[in-house]
């Protein structure tokens, strides 16, 4: 049960997503399409976020795709080990390919690196067994719960909770507290800015001073 | 305000795509080869360097005061961030910040 803690993670996290998406606006058919083909907690909070502040198409779409990027890295990071399964395997592999999957993973093969193919297939699908049921059937019921609340009750602010709290954790060394900061204060600056731009900008620079940081604390290192 | 439907109907097909086709990139397509360094390095600032920046606006001006910094909130964001950093846990933080939300508003 190397996935068990994140059970407990995933639960309020997709009551949560069914919850304020309700409060958006959508109905339970959009909400569970939305928790379905998406399968991304951070991105769907920050989809409907950017959506409900009406920005533009454009905008929501490159903001949540960009939060998700990471997973690029966890793709990488599963090939070797999981890229010799038949292409319909994969395929299904990437759908399952999550934060929790990916974590709970890749610390089992790189304890283990030496195990069949066949069994590093079937940890990968335990790992998600457990997660998935849970993230759909709890969005279903975040989304009754949402149609049964009032909207005056200060939901508006569960979203930001959120990302604080999935941010927080993050924040485990100099590069990472960098670009924290330099998103926090680029996106305060560039607030004016029109149609929800200025998040994109300051993403890209906060990114850009996350990598330089760590660029120049390894240089300061190897020179130390 | 409401999600407009025909922005959601557009968002939704192409977030799920998007995000799919990422997550099969080097495992379904792309294959067994090394990533950039440069690449690597920043793709492992992306959620740090958005999120912040997507929260730090309604935190400081929430729509829900007509964009008037609120205690209540202010206080909750510091309590979420604070309590996520000592303890690691994201239920941990949710909760604390929660609490401190609606203690705030209700004194």
């Amino acid at each position: 049960m190397a996935s068990s803690p994140f059970v407990i993670v995933v639960v309020p996290f997709a009551l949560l997503f069914g919850v304020v998406a309700t409060e958006a606006g959508l109905n339970l058919l959009q909400v569970m399409l939305f928790s379905f083909s998406v399968f991304a907690g951070a991105s769907q909070f920050a989809a409907v976020q950017l959506m409900q502040d009406q920005a533009p198409v454009l905008v929501v779409l490159a903001t949540s795709l960009a939060v998700n990027l990471r997973m690029v890295m966890y793709s990488v990071a599963m090939t070797p080990h999981l890229g010799a399964a038949p292409f319909g395997t994969r395929a299904l592999m990437a759908y399952f390919l999550v934060d929790q999957s990916f974590a709970a993973s890749q610390m089992e093969f790189e304890k283990r690196p030496d195990q069949p193919l066949a069994d590093k297939v079937a940890f990968f699908f335990g790992t998600v067994t457990p997660i998935a049921p849970m993230w759909f059937i709890s969005t279903f019921a975040g989304a009754v719960v949402g149609e049964a609340i009032p909207a005056d009750y200060a939901l508006d602010f569960a979203v930001p909770i959120t990302f604080l709290a999935i941010c927080a954790p993050m924040l485990r060394s100099i590069p990472h507290v960098v670009a924290a900061a330099v998103s926090i204060g680029a996106a305060l600056l560039f607030a004016g800015l029109p149609y929800g731009t200025g998040l994109l900008l300051a993403a890209v620079l906060a990114m850009a001073a996350g990598a330089g940081a760590e660029v120049a604390l390894t240089k300061g290192a190897r020179q130390a | 305000m409401t999600i407009d439907p025909t922005t959601f109907w557009i968002v939704l097909p192409a977030l799920a795509i998007g995000t799919y086709v990422i997550r099969l990139s080097f495992l379904g397509v792309l294959g067994d080869r090394p990533l950039p360094e440069g690449l690597r390095r920043a793709l492992r600032y992306t959620a740090v360097a958005i999120l912040p920046g997507l929260v730090a606006p309604a935190v400081l001006w929430p729509t829900a005061t007509g964009g008037q910094t609120d205690p209540a909130r202010l206080a909750a964001a510091l309590v979420t961030l604070a309590v996520g950093i000592a303890t690691r846990s994201v239920i941990g933080a949710i909760l604390a910040g929660g609490v401190t939300l609606y203690a705030v508003l209700w004194l």
